[in-house]
């Protein structure tokens, strides 16, 4: 079994008196593409928002990669090689699609404040190198042509590849992909699963999707998570998380499952 | 390799090159200037440069990392008085100072130790501030630092054996010259430059623009929001300080609030972010309100220049609110001085 890159024991967050997430596990091994599923409200982005370390988890542990990181700040977990990109697309809209992907590699590469006011040689290096990251990663997603383009101006689609690259220039370990395929159409939803493979397969990259579209999680994913009404109801293979009875009622409730079955 | 990049990435060279002879023509024209106008003319400039550098100096927190802080006028209190205590003559410190503490009383330093300790003891108090005033977002940081320069003044006006209250220091040996609000202003300006344009500067910008983004590619950004802070407090110190060797007094209410909003009007009308922008700004608004106090005396009219500043303002943010040069810096210099690599429309 390879090392485990997350691993998540028993994650709970409480909103004021809502259990939003309940003793959410998750073991996400070097290599792996799982997919989250669940109805709406079930805490998909909760959990991710724990697992990222946005939201703080009322109880249970976090490990990256055997490092117990509970309750640490989001750029710590990026260190650590977490990289997430949101539902709702967060971009630095003021600054050009390469630039935000350079500002990816800020956390390894980037220079202290006296390099770079000194203009040591050291700075130049460090800045040659994040561009020249920045632009095989700007190839490697098909954003060349947009690269100076401000962020902000591009298309959704296009917006949502420059978030993953962007997420991509961090070298992480794991990417947490949270509804990447919301809003887009047919197309580009393809070219996005190809993408999502190619990070996975050629470049060696665990990742994590949370996905309304059930077609696209289960055609992607080895493995595939349920949650409902913020516990894990299943988890296996897309063929036995389909036949799942807790799966089928989360998703149709149990009305309807008589009704079929009658 | 890539497509995107081009291999040969212009050297730095080239970027100082076109400084260092832009820096040079600038201070032909300065000795020039010096050596043909008035002193009126010449002093007028010295401030020019010194409201320039602060502009630029309020931009790492303002423009870059966007944290709205109007602190600037209590850093320059600071440093103006840490700078004046220490500059003083020694054999005067006793008359106007007796009540100061025996280093204090026998040290008499030169310009430029004295400003750099100035703005040393702006950036520790920043550090210090900056841990619970940072916390704050949109108006509530403009408010804590707006309350920051009320609590400096009624510091410099209580703590009489070190300020001498109310009254202020004067008498102030007069150290500053158009020489060094020059030298200043383009340290303040290559500084912000370089910043701007680096991993660092990119860093405060994606801070800007969405902090939980930045969060989560590995940016620390409390780190980068403190750093911006300390640095902006750190030059405005050193510009409070050069400022006070130029006029020769410094009193609690030397640098006030109204200072704080002219700043922050020198960098929206120039652009949140833009470095040439917050000169520009700043010397047109410097030269305009100089030019109108002649027309206010004849007219009679007291304040109408800070009237026209308001208005100014009112009418950039109505029909240019990005003000002249957005957050960017116009082509041409970024041309020259090599800010043209990853930004839009190469």
């Amino acid at each position: 079994m390879t090392e485990a890159i997350i691993e998540a024991h028993g994650l709970s967050r409480i909103f004021g008196g809502l259990v939003a997430v309940d003793g959410y596990g998750l073991r996400l091994a070097g290599g792996e593409l799982v997919g989250l599923i669940g109805p709406n409200g079930a805490g998909k982005t909760t959990a991710f928002n724990l697992l990222t370390g946005v939201l703080k988890p009322s109880a249970g542990r976090i490990l990256i990669r055997g490092q117990d990181l509970t309750g640490a700040r989001p750029h710590v977990l990026a260190r650590a090689g977490v990289a997430r990109t949101f539902q709702n697309i967060r971009l630095f809209s003021d600054l050009s699609a390469l630039e935000n992907v350079m500002c990816g590699g800020h956390m390894r590469h980037g220079s202290s404040l006296i390099k770079t006011l000194a203009q040591l040689p050291a700075f130049w290096r460090s800045e040659k190198l994040i561009a020249r990251r920045a632009a095989e990663i700007i190839d490697r997603t098909g954003l060349s042509a947009l690269a100076y383009r401000r962020a902000g101006d591009l298309s959704y689609g296009d917006q949502r590849r420059v978030e993953i690259a962007r997420a991509l220039a961090t070298e992480p370990a794991a990417l947490l992909l949270d509804e990447p395929a919301a809003g887009l159409n047919p197309s580009e939803t393809q070219k996005l699963v190809e993408l999502i493979r190619r990070i996975n397969e050629d470049m060696g990259v665990s990742v994590l999707v949370v996905e309304h579209d059930m077609r696209l999680v289960m055609g992607l994913c080895r493995r595939v998570q349920v949650l409902n009404r913020g516990k894990l109801v299943a988890e296996g293979t897309p063929a036995e998380v389909q036949a799942d009875p807790a799966v089928i009622e989360a998703y149709l409730g149990t009305r309807r499952k008589a009704l079929a079955n009658a | 390799m890539s497509k995107t990049v081009p291999d040969e990435t212009p050297l730095p060279i080239r970027g100082f090159a076109a400084a260092a002879l832009v820096a040079a023509a600038a201070a032909a024209a300065v000795w020039l200037a010096q050596a043909s106008l008035s002193d009126y003319v010449v002093t007028l400039l010295a401030v020019l440069f010194l409201n320039a550098a602060l502009a630029v100096s309020l931009n790492f927190t303002n423009g870059f990392t966007g944290l709205f802080s109007l602190g600037h006028p209590a850093f320059m209190t600071i440093g103006a008085y840490v700078a004046a205590i220490l500059t003083f003559p020694e054999r005067r410190k006793g008359t106007m100072l007796p009540g100061l503490p025996e280093f204090l009383a026998t040290t008499e330093l030169s310009l430029l130790p004295a400003i750099l300790i100035a703005g040393a003891v702006a950036a520790v108090v920043a550090l210090i501030v900056g841990f619970p005033v940072l916390r704050l977002r949109g108006h509530y940081l403009a408010v804590a630092t707006l309350g920051l320069i009320v609590i400096i003044q009624s510091l410099a006006t209580n703590w009489d054996t070190i300020t001498r209250g109310g009254s202020g220091l004067s008498g102030i040996p007069r150290l500053t010259g158009i020489w060094w609000a020059f030298g200043f202003m383009l340290v303040v300006i290559a500084a912000a430059w370089r910043i701007k344009f680096s991993s660092l500067g990119r860093a405060m910008m994606a801070t800007r623009e969405n902090e939980l983004a930045a969060e989560c590619v590995g940016i620390d950004t409390v780190r980068v929001r403190m750093l911006a802070f300390v640095l902006g407090a750190f030059f405005a110190a050193v510009a409070g300080a050069l400022l006070v060797h130029l006029i020769s007094v410094v009193t609690p209410r030397t640098y006030s609030v109204l200072l704080a909003f002219n700043l922050v009007v020198m960098v929206v009308i120039g652009g949140s972010g833009s470095i040439i922008g917050a000169v520009i700004a700043a010397s047109a608004i410097t030269v305009l309100s100089e030019a109108l106090r002649p027309v206010e005396e004849s007219v009679g009219l007291y304040g109408m220049s800070q009237v026209i500043v308001a208005l100014a303002l009112i009418l950039v943010l109505y029909l240019r609110p990005q003000g002249l040069f957005g957050s960017g810096e116009p082509m041409i210099v970024r041309r020259l001085f090599g800010g043209d690599r990853f930004g839009q429309t190469p």
